[in-house]
């Protein structure tokens, strides 16, 4: 394209139709730009900050969150399954279902990594042997899976006969 | 046992789910009776998927599962049959095959408390379903008429039985003696 061939004024960029292909971060930063324009112009109340006292009083109209009601749709013995599909997600969990799912979810992420370390080092082995070469291969056959290393017999030299 | 008095009015609270029934289309806007001392407002916009195009199927006297987002002494109560995220949750328009009871607010907090006695009464009686309104209403459907009128009727004397009576009552039932 060629550069700059048009330039654009600066209230046609503020127009709408300019702004809808902004993205939200330019938009934010053109609103914050323009607020922090403040000509002398602009009254400001020259007093302390107020802080507004938290309020620890909590008004509940509804029963419901008190009690801990469950949700109005009630399906027994299976007769209306999308009923009772709302029931298992809609309602209050309570806090020992959650603490047995815990344990559960637990206990298998345990076994699974416990499973994951024995997999691994089997599959390292493997692995190494199928990259290795003809005779490294040889040697590599006589060492353990765990690397217990085996007692090799010294090499065989050339042993002088007695005379 | 001040839960039993059956005479005390709903007051509708914000987040509360009710049972309502249509009673006037106004506009755009839905005149709901939740059995409060005024109706209450629930626009045709407020159900899952509908648009200005695709207006829900409400008709007059349809029952509906709505909760409350404005409910005040100062304004008129509105309904919506959706949740924030615009999904219905089991809310909007219900009722075909069922039958409709008016219960004590006392009952309502009953049935839907966390280890309810009564809730696990019903688990050992036969398949049903139930919906409860906090204003006091509860909708139930079962397999058959009879097991529907039964279930009506157990509910409505709930109310004004003890915990030994109703079980009494409950093992009968289950027996096939009513």
């Amino acid at each position: 394209m060629a550069g700059d061939s048009v330039r654009l004024s600066k209230n046609l960029l503020r127009m709408k139709f300019m702004q809808r292909g902004l993205d939200a971060e330019t938009k934010k930063q053109l609103e914050e730009d323009e607020k922090r324009i403040i000509s002398d112009e602009h009254w400001y109340l020259d007093l302390p900050e107020l802080k507004a006292k938290e309020n620890l009083i909590i008004e509940e109209k509804s029963l419901v969150p008190c009690e801990g009601l469950f949700y109005g749709r009630l399906s027994f013995r299976g007769f209306n399954p999308e009923v009772e599909k709302l029931m298992a997600l809609l309602n209050p969990k309570d806090k020992k279902e959650e603490e047995e799912e815990d344990d559960v979810s637990h206990m298998q992420t345990d076994v699974t990594d416990e499973e994951m370390a024995l997999r691994y080092e089997s599959l390292v082995g493997t692995l190494k042997k199928k990259f290795a070469k003809k005779r490294e291969r040889a040697t590599m056959d006589e060492d353990d899976v765990n690397q217990n290393i085996v007692e090799k017999n010294s090499k065989k030299a050339f042993l002088k006969p007695q005379d | 046992m001040g839960s039993n008095r059956c005479c005390s009015e709903y007051v509708p609270a914000k987040g509360e789910t009710v049972i309502g029934i249509i009673t006037a289309k106004s506009g755009d806007v839905f005149k709901v009776d939740y059995g409060g001392s005024e109706q209450a407002s629930l626009s045709y916009l407020a159900f899952e998927g509908a648009t200005k195009r695709n207006r829900p199927n409400v008709q007059v006297g349809d029952l509906v599962f709505a909760q409350f987002v404005v409910a005040n002494k100062d304004m008129e109560p509105e309904l919506v049959c959706i949740d924030g995220s615009g999904r219905a949750n089991g809310m909007g328009v219900f009722g075909a095959a069922g039958l409709l009871i008016k219960v004590s607010l006392g009952l309502v907090r009953r049935l839907l408390a966390p280890h309810s006695d009564l809730r696990a009464d019903l688990e050992q009686l036969f398949p049903c379903e139930l919906v409860v309104g906090m204003n006091g209403r509860i909708w139930v459907r079962a397999a058959s008429v009879q097991q529907t009128l039964i279930l009506a009727n157990l509910l409505q004397s709930c109310d004004t039985m003890t915990a030994p009576q109703r079980q009494q009552l409950f093992r009968r039932i289950q027996m096939g003696a009513l």
